[in-house]
């Protein structure tokens, strides 16, 4: 029995006709954890579970986000409290920061993932069909996953910029996410921006929702069926919690508390 | 040329044992130094060449599939036979070499099919190792069917994909052989010639399909397993790429070609539909086990069959056939749906075919047992009629199918050319003038895993320390030129007629004069007709494009000019043999209710023809066929 | 069974071979019988291409029962054509109608080079068979086939990954180009039996590797499962990746081996 996969027949050069030549090379001997990135299938296995992840934050994150609508005060607790994880156990913002780097290695290898298994299958088609191809199962959002997840990609970048860096917000105060928020999604351009990428987000979860329990070989004939609704459940969560941000705060619903003044956290004085 | 069949001594039991302890072996360390060269990767081929490198010969394997996968084996459905009676319905190696010889019509040697039957149990333990995924019962336990010509359960089976699993078996063992025994594969490489030196097989000739390069292997030993001929008639359930190139080639190079008129017609397949058909498909016998064979009892009765009531349908098998039924062998089923038909009692649209019909079945069993074992034969038969089986009774009738004939052989499967080798439908031996359902899958794995592995030391152990002979010899450069020659032939013709035009032609003459039934005018008509054909294929066949990029043409044609001087030769044989048995059914010679009448006195022995030039009245040499255990009796299914 | 013949417009894309470029040609198709299978339609396109000295339509097939997996294009845009669970062979021209524009393209993808017109080199499949889809089982000394019980449901599963007959239309149809399908089916055939087990880990990441040496990657597209001749299910994928991963803890050396 073979340990390592058979090399190619006829690597050399190219005879106008004949069998495949490998688009990428076997390192059989380089080790475990290198084969198993360096593999498609295991490249899905990352995707998957930093997907997971990644649900993981958004859900968690819009629940946070929630509490906009309780008040200013407890949005802006809740920032504090972020920061403040676990109470004494840990010197402030500690935690957070362990979670934040977490999230981002989470995004760095999903992203990275995605972008080498998009290079292979370029090279795994260098000649594409020539007349129109007629999609029986894939959907739009599994064949744009792609372009869906670097609409989120960029709109991630904007918002931290926005909310947490405060570079593209002149309103910005530390520590005053709930103005900061109002102030942004007041902008329409901001509006519709966190609109469209918060619909691509949701399109990027319908479909990934549901994929991640293949990539991850969770297949059983009993929950087969419900991995589709969970997968509309979820991206419906995900798309009308986070859509209800930008509409509620311009139909000002929402609206800006005393700006500007301190502390953010004590309730609101002045009119 | 004396044929000697090189029997063993000792009672028919022994034989085999005797045989293997008596015949020469060749040391393991040694075995590397043998080159074998395997064209064909069917059943007999495939599992041949996984076995012979697995005991570390050298071994080359030729197939002009583009994966040993493809092989026409793959067709199969039905199921393999084997003795095990795991059923307990009292089978036994004995009755399976009983019922062989039987359904053979006494036609073939006692001592191989004995031996058949004994290797028959080993087959599907090895192919159970290997993880075919026979049908199982509920148990875990290996599941049988019945099947046509006998009373016991013997046939194993995966779905109606026997075939397809079997030879995927032998085709991972072949590739686990080029993974691990250095096997080289030559996909997409037709042989087109059998190279003989000094009275030994020295290699063979191949074209490239691909580059159109025609090259040589030299080898000590060549096994030939490159299948049946039933394509000579242009329609048959075989693929489509089937062909008798390879053993005609041989056979003009010396080996002797038995029984050629031994050609099977498989009752069960789906009447043709127009003139385009260019194949007919087989629907598995395994569905005569819960069908019955049906036809309306008056003439172009018009009622649909559903409409039909009881007493105006005639179940003419079990009628005319009491103990068997509709299991009667096919060879029998096959005249009496002709003898229907023709009298004019055919349904269906063109009025050839009769009721195969399950309702009964269905009825009993309930439908999704039904499904269970045929579903994909009624998809099937669906897809390509149109029509619900499970609603109309399917239609059928009887095709070519299989070739008892091919290439004569030794009781180690070696032809008269020394160093040749003839596994698998190719060759002649186990089936007499008829074969038993499911037993050719038995024949072809019994050939390439448990027969061949060591027959062939005993020709190669003499051999050691000698090599083949270069490709530069003279023998391989003619016999090279001799192929590049047919080739440039074949493309400067630029006639007016297509080369399936000319087949179609040739396998009407075939089918009307030499098929389900013979005599000797009709087999003169044909023998003055083919050479005609065989004129006008030579001046006027139509091959385009060029020899250097994948021509499908060129290869036709290549093969259609082989079956039209082989095509002769069939009829020949069936014109030589004044007796009806089996395949070969005679209108001068049958009882007076029609059955097959055998003239043992005269006629048992094997017709082995060597090639004395095109056109030329090849020469005969008999095999007297001698039966101590079985005596030969009118078969009976009564 | 109708007979009324039809009349089919048929685009087909002509490549006499993989160093020249190769184009569409559109022919006209008058007097198409509908009991006619795809292929005999074919048939009768190249004769009369022949009989206008034109050079016949290079296209793979053999068994044309839907078993042998040779045959196989892309018919407007569908491996295998519209009808499911059916190979090229196996379709039947009363599927179109009358006046239907049919287009036909060879499969596309790295792992399968272009031969000639519809003819693609598909041996790639036969390097990640050979890489370790078999059970390491010499001939002889099997043991009786009854020893090991295998439950039907089992062997069932097993039957269905073991229908795949190879013709790549998974490949064909799937938008990454990967073979994932006709690899988890070949593998998992075999993962799934007690036979099977001696080597599942090996078997898998050998299999796994080298099909990733000439294909694609999958992102759950599912188009395979759909143009699979044999429907074979994307649960056998799922199967794969999961034993895929589990090969990567299974502790296959024993204590005092170095490890690669
Ligand atoms: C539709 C159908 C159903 C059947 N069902 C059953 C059944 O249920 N049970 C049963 O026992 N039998 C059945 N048979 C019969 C059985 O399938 C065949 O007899 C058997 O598979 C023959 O196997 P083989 O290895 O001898 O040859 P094949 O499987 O025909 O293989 C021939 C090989 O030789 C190669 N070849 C041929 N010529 C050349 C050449 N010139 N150069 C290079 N390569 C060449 C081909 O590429 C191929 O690989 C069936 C047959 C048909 C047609
Ligand atoms: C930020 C940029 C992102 C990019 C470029 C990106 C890209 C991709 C791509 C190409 C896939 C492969 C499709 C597939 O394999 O089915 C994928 C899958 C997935 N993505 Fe993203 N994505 C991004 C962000 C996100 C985010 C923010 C989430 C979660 C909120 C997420 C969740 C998932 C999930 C669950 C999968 C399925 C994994 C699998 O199929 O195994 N992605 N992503
Ligand atoms: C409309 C929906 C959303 C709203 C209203 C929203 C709101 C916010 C706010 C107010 C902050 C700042 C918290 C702080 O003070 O640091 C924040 C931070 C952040 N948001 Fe969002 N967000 C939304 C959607 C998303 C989505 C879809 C993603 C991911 C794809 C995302 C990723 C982040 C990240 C990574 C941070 C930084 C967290 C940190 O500082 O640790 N947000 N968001
Ligand atoms: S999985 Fe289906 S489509 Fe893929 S090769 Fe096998 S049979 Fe063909
Ligand atoms: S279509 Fe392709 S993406 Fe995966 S599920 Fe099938 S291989
Ligand atoms: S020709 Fe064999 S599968 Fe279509």
């Amino acid at each position: 029995m073979a340990t390592t996969a058979t090399p190619p027949t006829k690597t050399a050069q190219a005879p106008p006709v004949g069998p495949a030549r490998p688009i990428r090379k076997l390192v059989p001997n380089a080790p475990p954890i290198v084969r198993f990135y360096r593999s498609s299938v295991g490249k899905k296995w990352v995707m998957a579970v930093t997907g997971v992840m990644l649900m993981g934050f958004v859900v968690a994150h819009l629940i946070g986000n929630l509490k906009l609508y309780l008040s200013k005060e407890e949005i802006n607790l809740y920032g504090e409290a972020l920061r403040d994880m676990p109470g004494h156990l840990l010197p402030r913002t500690v935690l957070l920061w362990t979670l934040r780097s977490g999230l981002f290695v989470a995004f760095v290898l999903h992203i990275h993932s995605a972008y080498s298994l998009t290079m292979t299958n370029r090279k795994a088609r260098p000649h594409q069909y020539q007349s129109k191809r007629d999609y029986v199962a894939a959907d739009f959002a599994s064949r744009t996953m792609r372009w869906t997840g670097i609409i989120v990609l960029a709109y991630l970048v904007f918002h931290l910029m926005d909310l947490t860096w405060g570079t593209a917000n002149s309103q910005w105060v530390r520590g005053d996410p709930y103005n900061n928020l109002v102030y942004s999604l007041q902008r329409p351009v901001v509006a519709i921006a966190y609109g469209v990428a918060n619909i691509a987000l949701a399109f990027h979860l319908y479909h990934g929702a549901w994929s991640m329990f293949q990539s991850m070989g969770i297949n059983n004939p009993r929950i087969n069926k419900l991995r589709r609704s969970f997968a509309i459940g979820f991206a419906g969560l995900i798309l009308v919690g986070n859509l209800s941000f930008p509409i509620l705060i311009q139909a000002h619903v929402v609206d800006l508390k005393c700006p500007h003044t301190e502390p953010t956290t004590a309730p609101c004085k002045a009119v | 040329m004396a044929l000697d069949a090189k029997i063993p001594e000792g009672p028919l039991e022994d034989k085999w044992d005797n045989h293997r302890f008596g015949i020469k072996l060749v040391n393991p360390a040694n075995k590397r130094r043998f080159d074998i060269v395997v064209v064909g990767t069917g059943l007999a081929g495939a599992s041949a060449a996984a076995s012979l490198a697995e005991l570390g010969y050298n071994v080359k394997v030729v197939t002009f599939h583009d994966s040993p996968r493809r092989a026409h084996s793959i067709a199969a459905q039905g199921g393999i036979n084997a003795a095990k009676n795991y059923k307990n319905d009292g089978d036994s190696i004995y009755r399976l070499f009983y019922d062989t010889i039987k359904g053979g019509d006494y036609r073939s040697r006692e001592a191989n099919v004995y031996r058949l039957a004994q290797v028959s149990v080993d087959i599907i333990d090895q192919c159970v190792a290997q993880g075919v995924p026979f049908a199982r019962e509920y148990g875990g336990l290996l599941d049988n069917r019945s099947f046509g010509g006998a009373q016991v359960s013997r046939t194993f089976y995966a779905r109606g994909q026997t075939g397809q699993q079997l030879l995927l078996g032998a085709y991972q063992a072949l590739m686990r052989a080029v993974h691990s025994y250095g096997v080289q594969l030559y996909p997409r490489t037709e042989m087109l010639d059998v190279v003989v030196k000094d009275g030994r097989t020295a290699g063979i000739v191949c074209r490239d399909l691909n580059t159109g390069e025609v090259f040589s292997i030299a080898a000590h030993a060549v096994v030939l397993a490159t299948g049946g001929y039933g394509n000579a008639f242009y329609l048959s359930t075989n693929a489509k790429n089937s062909n008798v190139s390879a053993t005609w080639r041989a056979a003009k190079r010396g080996a002797y070609f038995a029984n050629p008129c031994y050609t099977q017609i498989h009752p069960t397949c789906i009447p043709a539909s127009d003139e385009f058909q260019s194949k007919l498909t087989l629907m598995s016998e395994s569905l005569r086990n819960d069908g019955r064979v049906w036809l309306p009892k008056q003439m172009d009765d018009a009622r649909s069959p559903d409409q039909m009531p009881e007493q105006d349908r005639d179940y003419f098998l079990e009628r005319r056939y009491p103990a068997f039924g509709n299991l009667v062998p096919r060879d029998v089923a096959s005249r009496a749906i002709k003898h229907e038909v023709d009298a004019g009692r055919g349904v269906g649209p063109l009025k050839n075919g009769a009721y195969l019909d399950l309702s009964e079945a269905t009825a009993r069993l309930g439908q999704d047992v039904i499904e269970e074992r045929y579903g994909n034969l009624f998809e099937m038969y669906e897809r390509i009629t149109g029509e619900d089986p499970y609603k109309v009774p399917m239609r059928i009738y009887p095709a070519i199918h299989y070739t008892m004939g091919g290439l004569w052989v030794d009781y180690n499967l070696m032809s008269n050319l020394p160093g040749l080798f003839v596994l698998g439908e190719a060759n002649f031996s186990d089936h007499g003038a008829n074969r038993l359902g499911a037993s050719a899958l038995m024949q072809g794995l019994a050939d390439g895993y448990f027969v061949v592995p060591y027959t062939i030391g005993d020709y190669l152990a003499p051999l050691l320390g000698t090599k083949p002979p270069s490709i530069d010899d003279p023998a391989f450069v003619e016999a090279e030129h001799a192929v590049d020659d047919q080739v440039r032939r074949l493309l400067s013709i630029n006639g007016k007629q297509t080369v399936d035009e000319i087949h179609r032609e040739l396998g009407r003459v075939l089918w009307d004069n030499c098929g389900m039934a013979r005599s000797e005018q009709s087999l003169s008509k044909a023998l003055s007709e083919i050479p005609a054909i065989r004129e006008e294929f030579w001046k006027n066949v139509c091959v385009l494009g060029e020899n250097e990029s994948r021509n499908q043409a060129l290869e036709k044609a290549g093969r259609v000019a082989d079956f039209l001087e082989f095509g002769e030769l069939m009829v020949l044989d069936a014109l030589r043999r004044n007796e009806s048995c089996g395949g070969h059914f005679r209108e001068e010679y049958q009882t007076e209710d029609g059955e097959a009448l055998r003239d043992d006195e005269h006629f048992a022995y094997v017709a082995s023809w060597e090639f004395t030039g095109v056109g030329n009245e090849p020469e005969l040499h008999k095999e007297q066929l001698n039966f101590e255990y079985v005596h030969p009796s009118t078969r009976s299914y009564k | 069974m109708s007979n009324q013949s039809m009349r089919i417009t048929l685009t087909v894309w002509r490549q006499p071979s993989p160093d020249v470029d190769g184009k569409f040609e559109t022919y006209d198709v008058p007097g198409v019988s509908p009991d006619m299978s795809f292929l005999e339609m074919l048939d009768v396109v190249n004769e009369r291409l022949m009989h206008d000295g034109k050079e016949p339509i290079a296209f793979d097939h053999d068994c044309r029962e839907g078993i042998c997996g040779s045959c196989g294009f892309m018919i407007n845009g569908r491996a295998h054509g519209p009808e499911r669970a059916t190979a090229t062979c196996q379709l039947h021209m009363r599927k179109f109608r009358d006046g239907d524009h049919l287009t036909i393209e060879p499969w596309r993808a790295a792992g399968f080079p272009l031969v000639k017109d519809l003819i693609v080199d598909r041996s790639a499949f036969d390097r990640i068979i050979e890489s370790g889809g078999y059970v390491s089982v010499g001939t002889g000394g099997a043991p009786d086939g009854n020893l090991i019980p295998i439950p039907k449901p089992v062997a069932d599963a097993a039957m269905d990954a073991a229908a795949c007959i190879g013709c790549g239309a998974c490949v064909a149809a799937c938008p990454n180009g990967a073979a994932q399908l006709f690899t988890s089916a070949k593998m998992q055939h075999l993962n799934l039996l007690p036979q099977g087990q001696a080597e599942r880990w090996d078997r898998t990441v050998v299999m796994v590797e080298t099909m990733e040496t000439y294909f694609g990657s999958c992102t759950n597209h599912r188009e395979c499962e759909a143009a699979c001749p044999k429907s074979i299910s994307i649960d056998f994928i799922a199967l794969m990746n999961k034993d895929f991963a589990k090969a990567q803890l299974k502790q296959r050396r024993l204590v005092g081996q170095s490890f690669p």
